[in-house]
C-alpha cells in the first residue's frame, strides 16, 4: 500500500505547477485552466484524506468543489467573451482599463 | 501493482500539467487538460472514490472541457506569441515563487508525516454511490439545495454577461 504522502505530494505538485501558470501565461483562458488544475489538486489531496480516515465528508466537500468550480467556470467564460468582445483580445496585459 | 499505477498516473498527471502550462497553442493546451483531468480520475479510483472519479470524467473531462474547446473555438485564437523566447524577469519571479511554495508544503508535510493515517478498513464502503447519496440527502441536504441555487444563479449571470446587447427596455424602470 502506498503512504498518503505520496498523494499529498503529488497534490502539491500539480498546484504548484498550477500556480506558475496563473502567474506566468498571459492568455486568459489559459489562466482559467491552470486554475481548475489548482481546484483539481486540492480534491485530490481532501479525497486521499478522506480515504485515509475512512470518512465521508472529505468527499463531499469535493463534490461541492465541482459545483463551484462548474459555476465559476461557466461565468468566468462569459466574462471572457464580454472582454474579448469590447477588446478583440484576451491578452490580460491589455485588459488595462481600470489601471493608473 | 498499486504502486506502479500510481507511479504511472501520478508521471502522466504531472507531464500533462506541465505540458499544458508550456504549450503556446491553446487548444492543445485544453486537450492536455482533458488527459491530466482523466489521470486525476485514475487517481481518485486508487483511492476507492468510485463515484466522485465517474464524476470528474463526466462533468469535468466531459461538460466543462467542452465548454472550454467551445469558447476557444468561438474566439478563434492565435498562438500565444514570444510566450517563451526570451528570459523575463517575470518569469524568474514566478518559478522563484513558486518554489517557494512547494518547498514550504513539502516542509510543512514531512513534519507532520508520521502522524499521519493509514488506508482505512472500511473504505470499499465508503466511496460508492450508495454511501454517499445516503449521506448526501439526509446530513447535507442544506448545502446540496444550495448547489442548486448557485448553479441557476451561474447560469442566468452568465446568459446577462455573455449576450450581445442588453436592451434598454429589459432594464430596471425607476
Amino acid at each position: 500500500m502506498i503512504e498518503i504522502d505520496w498523494y499529498l505530494a503529488l497534490s502539491a505538485t500539480l498546484f504548484t505547477i498550477g500556480m506558475i501558470g496563473v502567474l506566468v501565461r498571459r492568455n486568459a483562458i489559459v489562466i482559467f485552466m491552470c486554475i481548475e488544475l489548482m481546484l483539481n489538486a486540492v480534491n485530490i489531496s481532501l479525497i486521499s484524506f478522506a480515504s485515509y480516515h475512512g470518512d465521508i465528508a472529505g468527499q463531499i466537500l469535493v463534490f461541492f468543489v465541482l459545483a463551484v468550480a462548474a459555476a465559476e467556470a461557466v461565468v468566468g467564460l462569459a466574462i471572457i467573451l464580454a472582454i474579448f468582445r469590447n477588446n478583440l483580445s484576451i491578452d490580460i496585459t491589455k485588459v488595462n482599463l481600470l489601471r493608473w | 501493482m498499486v504502486t506502479y499505477t500510481f507511479v504511472l498516473l501520478a508521471v502522466l498527471a504531472i507531464s500533462t500539467a506541465l505540458a499544458m502550462v508550456l504549450n503556446k497553442n491553446t487548444v492543445n493546451s485544453a486537450l492536455f487538460l482533458v488527459l491530466n483531468l482523466l489521470s486525476v480520475a485514475g487517481i481518485y479510483l486508487l483511492l476507492q472514490a468510485q463515484f466522485l472519479a465517474m464524476i470528474q470524467i463526466v462533468v469535468y473531462a466531459g461538460a466543462i472541457m467542452v465548454l472550454f474547446l467551445f469558447v476557444i473555438m468561438l474566439l478563434n485564437l492565435d498562438d500565444e506569441p514570444g510566450l517563451f523566447d526570451r528570459i523575463r524577469v517575470k518569469y524568474l519571479l514566478a518559478f522563484l515563487v513558486g518554489a517557494v511554495i512547494f518547498g514550504q508544503v513539502l516542509y510543512a508535510l514531512g513534519g507532520v508525516t508520521d502522524l499521519l493515517p493509514n488506508l482505512s478498513e472500511n473504505m470499499q464502503y465508503v466511496g460508492t454511490v450508495e454511501a454517499i447519496g445516503d449521506v448526501m440527502y439526509t446530513n447535507y441536504l442544506m448545502p446540496f439545495e444550495m448547489t442548486a441555487i448557485l448553479l441557476t444563479a451561474a447560469v442566468v449571470g452568465a446568459l446577462l454577461i455573455a449576450q450581445y446587447k442588453v436592451k434598454q427596455s429589459d432594464q430596471v424602470e425607476e
